[in-house]
């Protein structure tokens, strides 16, 4: 009898694919890295880019925190409401924004903002030949293009999501004072003085790691697209997918490493 | 020339350089030289590889065996750094200009003014605004982004940006088409000037005979991944050689047979 082994084949080239994806990636960020951290530097690239990431990001970030406050604190409300609520959702507030809900939605919604139009920009410098342009400038593309987007992108998450933070507590405070009637003052100093150091480190640590994670992805699928506009399309695509998914794997490793270990 | 090729070492050498796409194969075993101070111009159809071989030398692509020598080191092993310095005496015209789409005209030009020499922006500018003339170009495109430009226009700012920093070695891929044939011919003198007054070694692709035969100290032609012939204006008119009579005289009949299959 003929044994079929087309799935061994398959598995194989499944297999063999994801160590070439992942070992190209591997590359890309140790040179990024190395570019990162050596001169020259394109401070006024780098002060761009800050400005795309955080300024122009503000908003997005401030309206989702802003709201995930706001339905955490009513739906622990829900939950707790035979028990005394006002400390508990005043808790329930600071921990799920500070340490997870902040840093992820601001980590996803500037993949999608920024993290495809990185993919796209790139994307088309490498379709129209700008990238080999730049090196026969003697212009490093790598210095000139990804360092100073990845530099922002991990020094701007976390201001942004400090910024994150302060709102969604905002939100939760607005519900719990202005919707559930806790005291005004009862409710800050039951935020307050519980606030841990760790809440906001793991909240900052987590935010610079996304921030590299979204403009590393998004500099890497641009700078691989090629074959015209569906090419530029794909990497779009696939700088926001793979960030969004590898921004939660990450949040799990991270909450993992820093309030397991 | 033919006095000089004994004496001089080459500017270039690309020994035994092969290039394939998948296992499409574009160059095959080429052998090139280009000697210091000359124009070279290499013709050849579509498709045949001219772009590539350009840039196998200016490492944009990695060809998989040969060597490519500039003043006589292997550039396919020297370190990074190593590389950018021979790389920075280069200056190259893309066939489709390729401009930096989110910087004005004349910020293209001074590119490299501006990042590697660090030139203040007014004294950039003029230099900039200097060789916009040089191609034709008056100064109020400067302030233009490239996506307002016609496509002609696009190609002088990239030849523009190639000259900029009056580089050892120049680079003109197709220079002169998609333009009118006086500006042709304005781009042509600028070109042998570029070579006479600065010294410089030009590298031009083309399917422009009278360009060719107005800019090119030798001429090489490029066929089927090789370099078939290689000579002077004069000798191009004399040869024998029915791949390169075909080519210049525009014939579809000959030898070089083009793969387009006609309905009757
Ligand atoms: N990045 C690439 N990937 C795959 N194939 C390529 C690539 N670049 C070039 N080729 C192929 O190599 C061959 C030679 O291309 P090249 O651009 O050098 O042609 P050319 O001689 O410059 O032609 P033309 O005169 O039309 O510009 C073509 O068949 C092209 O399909
Ligand atoms: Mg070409």
């Amino acid at each position: 009898m003929q044994l079929d082994l087309s799935f061994v084949d398959k598995l194989g080239r499944v297999v063999l694919n994801f160590f070439r994806a992942t070992g190209k990636l591997g590359i890309f960020c140790g040179q990024t890295v190395y570019h990162c951290v050596t001169p020259p530097f394109y401070l006024k690239a780098v002060l761009a880019q800050m400005i795309e990431i955080g300024f122009y990001s503000l908003p997005v970030v401030a309206l989702t925190t802003l709201f995930s406050g706001m339905v955490i604190a009513l739906q622990t409300y829900e939950a707790v409401s035979q028990f005394s609520a006002e400390g508990a959702v005043a808790m329930v507030v600071r921990v799920a924004v500070i340490r997870e809900l902040a840093p992820v939605m601001a980590g996803l919604m500037v993949a999608g903002r920024i993290g495809a139009a990185m993919a796209a920009e790139i994307g088309t410098m490498r379709v129209t030949e700008q990238i080999d342009a730049l090196s026969t400038l003697s212009t490093n593309p790598f210095k000139y293009l990804i360092a100073p987007r990845v530099l922002a992108g991990v020094v701007m998450l976390p201001i942004l999501v400090l910024i994150g933070d302060v709102i969604g507590i905002c939100g939760g405070y607005m519900i719990g004072v202005y919707k559930l009637d806790f005291n005004a003052t009862t409710y800050l100093t039951n935020t307050w003085t519980y606030l841990k150091p760790m809440d906001i480190i793991s909240s900052m640590t987590k935010a610079g790691v996304f921030g590299f994670i979204i403009t590393l992805l998004g500099c890497y699928n641009g700078f691989q697209s090629q074959g015209g506009a569906q090419g530029v399309g794909r990497a779009t695509t696939n700088a926001v997918v793979s960030s969004s998914i590898l921004i939660l794997i990450f949040n799990y490793i991270l909450t993992e490493m820093l309030f397991n270990a | 020339m033919k006095t000089q090729k004994e004496t001089v070492s080459p500017k270039i050498r690309m020994t035994d350089v092969c290039k394939a796409f998948g296992n499409k194969k574009v160059l095959n075993h080429l052998n090139l030289d280009v000697y210091p101070g000359e124009s070279l111009v290499v013709i050849g159809g579509s498709g045949t590889g001219k772009s590539v071989t350009i840039k196998c030398i200016l490492g944009l692509l990695e060809p998989e065996s040969g060597r490519v020598e500039i003043d006589g080191k292997n550039v396919l092993e020297l370190s990074g750094k190593e590389r950018e310095k021979v790389l920075s005496q280069f200056g190259m015209l893309f066939q489709n200009a390729a401009l930096f789409d989110s910087l004005s005209v004349w910020e293209n030009v001074a590119f490299s003014l501006i990042q590697n020499q660090h030139m203040n922006k007014a004294e950039a500018r003029k230099i900039a605004i200097k060789k916009l003339a040089q191609v034709g170009l008056k100064s109020d495109v400067a302030d233009v982004y490239p996506a307002d430009l016609s496509g002609g226009m696009r190609k002088r700012v990239g030849l523009a940006r190639a000259i900029a920093t009056n580089p050892a070695v120049i680079f003109f891929d197709e220079p002169t088409t998609g333009l009118d044939p006086i500006m042709s011919d304005v781009i042509n003198d600028l070109i042998k000037d570029t070579v006479k007054n600065l010294g410089a070694t030009a590298l031009t692709i083309t399917h422009d005979m009278n360009s060719a035969r107005k800019i090119a100290d030798r001429i090489a032609m490029l066929y089927e991944g090789k370099i078939i012939w290689v000579g002077t204006v004069d000798e191009l008119d004399k040869t024998t050689n029915p791949y390169v009579r075909q080519f210049v005289a525009g014939s579809a009949k000959g030898p070089i047979q083009m793969e387009v299959k006609v309905e009757k």
